[in-house]
């Protein structure tokens, strides 16, 4: 590769003078946009655009005495029960003797949304005080998954509820889901 | 009939545009690059409307899925602190080197005793899937469990560090089963914790 030219091979110039060729002033740029397009694919696969969310919640607090415990109507409150394969069961009121049947259903727009904005709509038409509106008790049971409880908070984060708790599970509960075939 | 002689172009193409895009382009990611940090235990967040960003500090991640939890803070000087903390609680000593090597690492789950292996690794093998068995979350008769301990240490090293409050939030696997996340939130409910936040990704809202 490395070769010296010293002018006596092949005599290219015959005792005339050394013309320094003339070169052309535009530099190839394709090896650079290679290289800047390996980097620009490189940082794109790196990075994390999409930053994780924080959805805030609230417990309540369990340091509280079980007598301190707030009485709510019973026409005010909503059980959603969380079953088996992203099923749902809610109902109105209390197990045994519920105000609403318990009624299956599904997540999402048609499922339990549409629930939810109904019976807030009537709770308010009954308390006629638009902050008193449905208060939602999140149960879920030992066979829902992580991502079920996620929706149905992102559900009432969609519908502007205020009120909400997540609450264990009873066993007259477990039972209806048993019945509906939502729980194994 | 004569013919039309078609005039021949050059086939280079000017390439100076298509670079000054390219550098464009490239500028923006390397300033907007956060790299992403292996993570031991890779999780499914589920997805939610909610648009709030994850805070970047004073935060401890609980990250749970496949059954295990793994812990991590986002301070390096909490991290040290927590551990310090922690060998006191425990009795198990750590070297000023394996508090250095600590403090580098994310997130962890393992059983305070096997800890001194783990910070010994590099942090490709560290992060192999499987291969920490997760946080012992359950308490041993009196005692509170080590994933108890942590969470409370860490929240004492950042008030001391910073004093601020510490939040806590848990980054679920989209399918782990709900008495693992209820086991989370329960030790959480214990130290008085009422407040957290859940990792989710950004959806749609499908209206």
């Amino acid at each position: 590769m490395a070769e010296l030219n010293s002018g006596g091979g092949g005599g290219g110039h015959k005792g005339g003078k050394i013309r320094s060729k003339k070169q052309n002033a535009r530099v190839d740029m394709t090896p650079m946009v290679d290289l800047m397009f390996l980097l620009i694919t490189f940082f794109m696969l790196t990075t994390t655009l999409a930053k994780p969310k924080a959805m805030d919640m609230a417990m309540p607090d369990k340091s509280e005495k079980p007598e301190d415990d707030l009485k709510i109507a019973d026409f005010r409150s909503l059980n959603i029960l969380l079953g088996a394969n992203n099923r749902i069961e809610w109902y109105i009121g209390q197990a045994d003797n519920p105000l609403a049947p318990p009624t299956v259903t599904n997540y999402g727009k048609n499922g339990i949304r549409e629930v939810l904005i109904e019976q807030n709509k009537k709770v308010i038409a009954q308390t006629g005080d638009p902050k008193k509106g449905v208060i939602v008790l999140i149960k879920p049971s030992k066979q829902s998954v992580y991502r079920n409880l996620v929706d149905i908070l992102d559900e009432i984060k969609i519908t502007n509820l205020q009120q909400y708790a997540i609450v264990d599970i009873a066993d007259p509960e477990i039972d209806l889901l048993k019945r509906d075939g939502l729980y194994k | 009939m004569p013919k039309v002689k078609v005039p021949r172009k050059s086939t280079v193409i000017d390439m100076t545009a298509m670079c000054d895009v390219a550098s464009l382009l490239l500028t923006f990611f390397i300033l907007t690059a956060t790299a992403r940090q292996p993570e031991p235990l890779p999780v499914d967040t589920p997805a939610s409307v909610v648009n709030i960003p994850q805070p970047d500090t004073q935060i401890g991640t609980l990250t749970v899925g496949h059954g295990k939890v793994f812990f991590g803070v986002k301070e390096q000087p909490v991290r040290v602190k927590m551990l310090e903390k922690m060998s006191a609680i425990y009795n198990v000593q750590f070297t000023p080197q394996e508090k250095q090597r600590f403090a580098t690492m994310e997130s962890f789950g393992v059983p305070i005793n096997q800890l001194k292996q783990v910070i010994a690794m590099n942090s490709t093998d560290r992060n192999k899937e499987g291969l920490q068995p997760g946080i012992p979350a359950d308490s041993v008769g009196t005692q509170p469990s080590e994933l108890h301990n942590w969470i409370l240490q860490a929240r004492y090293a950042t008030k001391e560090l910073s004093n601020n409050d510490m939040r806590v939030s848990i980054k679920g696997d989209s399918k782990e089963e709900y008495p693992a996340i209820k086991k989370v939130i329960d030790i959480l409910q214990a130290q008085r914790l009422n407040k957290f936040s859940l990792i989710t990704s950004l959806r749609v809202a499908d209206k």
